[in-house]
């Protein structure tokens, strides 16, 4: 059994499980959708594009694209029909091929999976896709869009026929950094843990604000009137680290 | 030692597993990606998923905003999707389809595909009588260029393998065809009416254009340049049409599970139909492109192509071109 529960402003799919403990999947919305979508169309036309124009240079003995005034066998089986069927099978093959995912959707985050969270059979990934016909009509996917924004689970035509959800993967998700317990609780350490893997990628102004925020919670000595206040980026950095490292000496 | 105390150790607890996490989901991974076969392999992945559910119901209770539970969260769902994956046998699933399956859904459409004939057969019907009776309506279905050849008495299949290579009009008539088929049975999802619409425009044009060639003499050649891929092509766009209307009456007459499964239990059921559609017309584009405009082949060679191609297809729709049906079997004593 599965249901649908919205959580904030997300969708989550949670599917029963023989262990007794939920899995929820949280159902990406119109905006991951498109991008990945658009993504995915960026890609195969330039797999297609690409085809099409290494096969005619190559037929052509020249850099020369056009297609040869009298229809020939050749040309059509060696470069128009690959590059049309690069852009028109992409999604069958590969979302078969890569179990519900496609290059687009992994840059995204997100995967295809049934209402019992698994991956979709084929039959399911291809009648998914069958249904484009009805999702991108009458232009730019109108239908698919509006699906995908008034149901309650963001699905598409497509995705209503096959019984398919699309959800965030668990690519997204990061094991925070060990916590050594020298710290009031575990939240903080996480936070600290977090706050030390994402140190170079914040302003300094913005991170030594954090760390001073945080030693002011976690060890009120180092911001008592006594002690010397810490303002150097380095020092605040090393007293996070010795505050995650000195229990474990 | 308090109850928050308590719960505080063992929340540190928790986080200090997370190299437990780490090795279950690489594990996982590895299984996910064929780098595991081996029964010991799946018995660990077994045993992972326990482990990732005991400390999620954990971390839900005793950290619920934090990142450790969202791993948890994401380990545990792919840990769910590959211990509840399908085996694969794709060589097998395809045999099955076919000698199983689409027969299977054949004997289920039968209402369909007959009500789904009818009103093809009408259409052909009232397109002939239409154009006929007043010839000028010939223009509803026929391009300009169309008419005007027919008018000078030659017919626009003519010479077809002079402006293109056979390969080349068998791919495009074997595109257009599969997706009008594929069309037919996905407009099933407005109630079945865009099913309806595009059986019945086919019956129409194909009536209507009979009709005109007639008044020039030319149904005969017409007939012959159809025979030998349009019985097959036309049974496929009515069977295409059939499932089409299954869709169609599932989303009107929907069952107790509601519109929403009973329309997907539909697409999926008479979706199977469409694989042996679209076999079926990438031969009859072969016969199109190779046989029908070729005019070396005299009438009598295109009927048994024709004929013979058209008893071909009910031998893949009812299983018989794969062996007899696992249903058919006789159970072992």
């Amino acid at each position: 059994m599965s249901s649908l529960e919205a959580s904030d402003t997300t969708p989550a799919l949670v599917i029963d499980s023989a262990t007794g403990v939920d899995v929820h999947l949280r159902v990406a919305g119109p905006g991951a959708r498109a991008a990945a979508f658009v993504l995915d169309w960026v890609i195969r036309l330039i797999l297609a594009a690409s085809w099409y124009v290494i096969a005619a240079v190559i037929y052509n003995r020249r850099f020369d694209v056009r297609a040869p005034l009298v229809p020939s066998a050749r040309w059509f089986v060696a470069v128009l029909a690959p590059s049309v069927a690069i852009y028109f099978l992409y999604h069958y093959v590969l979302e078969v091929a890569m179990r519900g995912r496609t290059p687009g959707k992994r840059m995204v985050g997100v995967r295809i999976v049934t209402r019992s969270g698994s991956t979709p059979s084929v039959g399911a990934l291809l009648a998914r896709n069958v249904f484009r016909l009805i999702d991108s009509f009458p232009f730019a996917y109108t239908v698919g869009l509006i699906t995908t924004m008034v149901t309650r689970d963001h699905v598409r035509v497509g995705d209503l026929a096959a019984g398919t959800f699309l959800v965030y993967a668990s690519g997204r998700a990061q094991l925070p950094a060990l916590p050594a317990a020298n710290v009031a609780n575990a939240a903080q350490a996480e936070l600290i843990g977090e706050l030390l893997q994402r140190w170079e990628q914040l302003a300094p102004e913005a991170r030594r604000r954090l760390a001073r925020r945080i030693l002011d919670t976690t060890s009120p000595d180092t911001t008592s009137p006594d002690a010397p206040r810490l303002e150097d980026d380095g020092a605040l950095r090393g007293e996070l680290e010795r505050l995650m490292t000195a229990r474990a000496s | 030692m308090s109850e928050a105390s308590r719960e505080e150790a063992l929340a540190r607890a928790l986080i200090n597993r997370a190299p437990l996490w780490r090795a279950a989901s690489e594990r996982l991974q590895r299984l996910a990606t064929g780098g595991a076969r081996e029964v010991t392999n799946a018995m660990q992945a077994v045993e992972d998923y326990r482990l990732l559910a005991r400390d999620l119901a954990t971390a839900r209770r005793l950290i619920p905003n934090s990142r450790t539970r969202e791993y948890l969260e994401a380990a545990y769902a792919e840990a769910h999707a590959q211990v509840h994956r399908s085996a694969s046998h794709p060589l097998y699933a395809l045999w099955s389809l076919f000698r199983d399956q689409i027969p299977q859904v054949v004997k289920e459409l039968r209402p369909y595909i007959a009500w789904v004939s009818v009103l093809f057969a009408l259409c052909v019907t009232a397109g002939f009588a239409l154009v006929h009776t007043y010839p000028e309506l010939i223009a509803l279905f026929a391009s300009p260029d169309m008419i005007a050849g027919v008018e000078r008495g030659e017919l626009w299949t003519e010479g077809l393998l002079s402006i293109a290579p056979a390969s080349v009009v068998s791919a495009q008539v074997f595109t257009n065809n599969i997706v009008v088929s594929l069309f037919a049975f996905c407009a099933g999802f407005l109630f079945g009416l865009g099913t309806f619409y595009i059986v019945a425009l086919n019956g129409l044009m194909l009536g209507a254009v009979f009709a005109f060639t007639a008044q020039h003499d030319l149904a005969g050649r017409l007939f012959t340049f159809i025979v030998a891929h349009g019985c097959v092509e036309v049974s496929v766009m009515c069977l295409s049409g059939a499932a089409g209307a299954a869709v169609g009456e599932a989303l009107i007459r929907s069952g107790a599970g509601g519109r929403s499964q009973s329309f997907q239990a539909a697409a999926l059921r008479s979706g199977k139909l469409l694989c042996a559609c679209v076999l079926l017309l990438i031969g009859c584009g072969l016969i199109e492109g190779y046989i029908s405009p070729n005019p070396d082949f005299p009438l009598w060679t295109r009927l048994v192509v024709g004929i013979g191609y058209w008893l071909f297809m009910i031998a893949l729709l009812q299983g018989w071109l794969f062996g007899k049906s696992r249903a058919a079997q006789p159970i072992p004593a």
